[in-house]
């Protein structure tokens, strides 16, 4: 399905991003990586497809190289992965409906898009997205008019609409409360099952991963120092890739599953886990 | 102790009253200098205030009889301004995109929108109007040429910099989709850029309401010409009516560009 | 690369089957009568202003050829008349210095006049009215005033640019004095001050700095404008410009144009520059 081939990112200002990434993703695991802030969460993901260029490596999207693509070429594959962003992203002045589409972008012609005359297969795929996403009824608000959770269900829904073969998920939640937060997660998490979709999520949340990770990457400095289940990640594995801290208090919340206490750090405090032990 | 840091305190202020001292200079110097420079008999102010007298015993009563000839040259103004506005915000578009500097496609289309925007700019309305009346005669024709030439530079460069404070975020979520470079530019910046282009095409309507009341000087048509045409019979009574007219035209104008602005930006 | 498979519906039905519903971007007037109305107006209008005007392809085509031979007797600029040219922007130069000074002065007490916090009403709207009119008329329609008042000459352009620097900085300057923070006023007025010396003591210190601005400012405009009143006669670099056009001499003309343009840009730098540094 997904194969990164060890994968090095080096800005033009010098700072290595990315220190030789290899990872393989199959089935419909959703993947979460974690890693403190500057670890190469983010460049990692951008990389993937290719909205961050990467320096050396390959990556494989069933077998495709995308490494090695031309803009067209890039463009095609493109479609097969649905991004979902931490700020949403969502063209701010288009309604619900239009910034829906706009994951069809890759499909219409210019004339369609223009006008707006999207296929009607697109627009039955749009409301039933709506639907499920629980947006019923809100194709024509403007998505500057919605709260935070509601713009981040829009962004889920124009990852979806695109059939991707995998979702690119970029901290989807540390723009929003504890609660939305786990809904959001929750519905991520759905969707990839319902859709056979394998799903790569960024995250600085410990313990939102673990309650809803098949599988969990730890990147420190931008190499790999965990790949594995999310029941192995220990004290010592944080340690690893966040640095020392005590570690037991956030794993405990995490193994019981309210830790609504600790998500609330998590989001007030990013990429600062171990604030919670302090 | 305390003399010292006194003593230092008190030899920075001479030095700033020194330089303030030779600014004032300067300035003052420039000033006599373009006063002597000029070639103006002075005495001859002292005529001003009794020529501005006899002007305005001239100018009133206003010769309203007339007010009926200057409607459609008036209203040829304001389709000048609104025919050469709109013809400048299509062309202002393209140049926009090559001249603000996330979406030109290189260094030679930047630069090259640059040119056109600030040649567009420094020349003003009125030799704009002695160069369309060139191409096109005399007429309307050539203020409207003038004027969208005038007006594109200004467009131009607003939009640019509208441009280049987009939100890149929202242009990379498209670009993820696996959209071509222009349906990224329809559906990501586009969106992001029109409000400061409804603003600015309004405001540059307003503008040119004013402007295109006096291309007409050089016969590039509109209430100008009248205008011109008064002033060199002496009829001042008309002139009067002409100037009202002018007055009261940007006024509206102003009105109605401000208010749109305030409900749509 | 193959090319892309076709849509296929998302691979694993949603909740609710595929309804058939459809969509509509809405317009931006709800009502679909009024919106095709507005639309059928304008549409209208520029028709009609399009054939008021004379603007058709045909015409333009026309013009072609003109542009042309206008373009090819420009090239190469001709800047043998040098003394000429020098005369002309020196004239421009000082007309624009010397009624910036003449004219920043005057603002002054116009300014105080038109700001409500601190001038009787009377007084307010007939600086109110002043500015308002300067403002308004375009410096060209001023200066063709003064041209037919005044005769010829530097003298006019010199009072037009007075006149439009008057309504420009005293407009900006009533604006700031608007904006002045009250308790200063109150302050000074508390110690016992008179009118005159509350706006030495409270008024002037603060907007000080944005008079020096303006000045700046409109010193830049002004030599923008001294550049091109001299098409009506009122004295300035215009009038050799307007006088080669008469008489056919476009490489002349350009060799103006290109240095009003090289004028203008520098005069825009430095006064960029300049107000950057002040505040």
């Amino acid at each position: 399905m997904l194969r990164v081939e060890n994968l090095v990112k080096v800005y033009p200002s010098g700072k290595t991003a990315l220190h030789g990434c290899t990872l393989r993703l199959d089935g419909s695991d959703v993947l979460f990586v974690i890693g403190p802030s500057g670890s190469g969460k983010s460049t990692f993901i951008r990389c993937i497809n290719r909205l961050v260029e990467p320096t050396e490596g390959q990556v494989f999207l069933d077998g495709v190289e995308l490494t090695g693509l031309k803009r067209a070429g890039l463009r095609r594959q493109r479609r097969f992965m649905g991004m979902i962003f931490q700020e949403y992203n969502l063209v701010e002045r288009l309604t619900v409906m239009e910034n829906v589409l706009s994951g069809r972008l890759g499909y219409v012609s210019f004339t369609q898009a223009i006008l707006r005359r999207f296929p009607q297969r697109d627009i039955d795929d749009a409301f039933q997205l709506l639907d499920r996403v629980g947006l019923t009824g809100y194709e024509n608000h403007r998505a500057d008019a919605l709260s935070g959770g509601q713009r981040q269900r829009v962004g889920i829904a124009r990852a979806l609409i695109q059939h991707p073969k995998i979702l690119l998920v970029d901290e989807p939640t540390s723009s929003l409360d504890p609660k939305t937060s786990r809904s959001i997660m929750r519905l991520i998490a759905e969707l990839s099952k319902e859709h056979q979709l394998p799903a790569i999520i960024n995250i600085h949340d410990v313990s939102l991963a673990q309650a809803f990770a098949d599988r969990i990457v730890g990147l420190a400095d931008g190499r790999i120092v965990f790949d594995g289940d999310p029941d192995k990640v220990n004290a010592a594995t944080l340690s690893a890739i966040y640095g020392e801290e005590d570690w037991s208090k956030t794993i405990a919340h995490a193994d019981e599953d309210n830790g609504n206490n600790n998500d609330n750090e998590a989001a007030t405090a990013p990429a600062d886990a171990a604030g919670v032990a302090g | 102790m305390n003399a010292a840091p006194h003593h230092d305190w008190r030899r920075h202020t001479r030095k700033q009253t020194l330089r303030r001292f030779a600014i004032e200079l300067a300035i003052a110097m420039a000033v006599v200098w373009a006063a002597t420079g000029l070639d103006i008999y002075w005495p001859f102010l002292w005529d001003a205030p009794p020529t501005v007298l006899d002007l305005a015993r001239r100018m009133l009563p206003p010769d309203w009889s007339f007010f009926d000839n200057i409607v459609p040259p008036m209203i040829e103004t304001v389709n000048i301004a609104t025919l050469g506005t709109i013809l400048a915000v299509f062309m202002a578009f393209p140049v926009a995109v090559i001249s603000a500097r996330n979406t030109t496609p290189n260094a030679a289309t930047y630069w090259l929108g640059r040119l056109i925007v600030v040649s567009s700019r420094s020349v003003n309305e009125l030799v704009w109007g002695l160069i369309m009346v060139v191409f096109f005669g005399p007429g309307a024709l050539a203020g409207v040429a003038a004027i969208a030439l005038r007006s594109v530079g200004f467009t131009a460069k607003l939009l640019a910099e509208a441009i280049e404070e987009i939100d890149r975020g929202q242009v990379e979520a498209i670009e993820a989709s696996g959209a071509s470079r222009p349906l990224v530019f329809l559906y990501g910046i586009v969106p992001q850029i029109m409000p400061a282009f409804w603003g600015v095409t309004v405001f540059r309507w307003d503008i040119n309401i004013r402007q295109s009341s006096v291309i007409g000087l050089v016969g590039a048509g509109g209430i100008g010409i009248v205008l011109n045409s008064a002033m060199n019979l002496f009829r001042w009574d008309q002139v009067t009516v002409i100037l009202i007219a002018i007055f009261a035209v940007v006024l509206v104008s102003e009105t109605v560009s401000a208010a749109l602005r305030a409900k749509y930006t | 690369m193959s090319a892309a498979p076709p849509p296929a519906p998302l691979p694993v039905p949603l909740g609710t089957p595929a309804t058939g519903r459809t969509w509509r971007k809405p317009g931006f007037v709800e009502n679909a009568w009024l919106r095709w109305g507005i639309l059928l107006v304008l549409a209208a209008y520029l028709i009609y202003a399009s054939a008021a005007v004379d603007l058709n392809v045909a015409r333009m085509l026309r013009g072609l050829p003109r542009a042309r031979d206008f373009l090819l007797q420009m090239f190469p600029p001709d800047f043998s008349r040098w003394d000429l040219l020098y005369t002309g922007v020196l004239e421009s130069l000082q007309m624009a210095v010397f009624s910036t000074a003449i004219g920043s002065v005057l603002s002054i007490p116009i300014a105080i006049g038109a700001a409500t916090n601190v001038a009787p009403r009377p007084i307010y709207l007939l600086c109110r009215g002043w500015i308002s009119i300067s403002r308004t008329f375009p410096e060209v329609i001023i200066a063709i005033f003064f041209v037919k008042a005044f005769g010829f000459g530097p003298f006019s352009g010199v009072l037009t640019l007075i006149v439009a620097s008057t309504g420009f900085v005293g407009k900006m300057l009533a604006e700031d004095i608007e904006d002045i923070d009250n308790g200063q006023v109150e302050a000074i007025e508390a110690t016992g001050a008179g009118w005159s010396k509350m706006l030495l003591y409270a008024v002037f210190p603060q907007v000080m700095p944005r008079l020096v601005g303006l000045v700046v400012y409109r010193l830049d405009i002004n030599l923008r404008e001294s550049t091109i009143i001299g098409i009506v006669g009122a004295g300035g670099i215009g009038g050799a410009l307007f006088n080669s056009f008469l008489r056919y001499e476009y490489d002349f003309s350009l060799a103006i144009l290109l240095v009003i343009i090289a004028l203008v840009l520098v005069a825009e730098w430095a006064s960029g520059v300049i107000r950057e540094r002040i505040t």
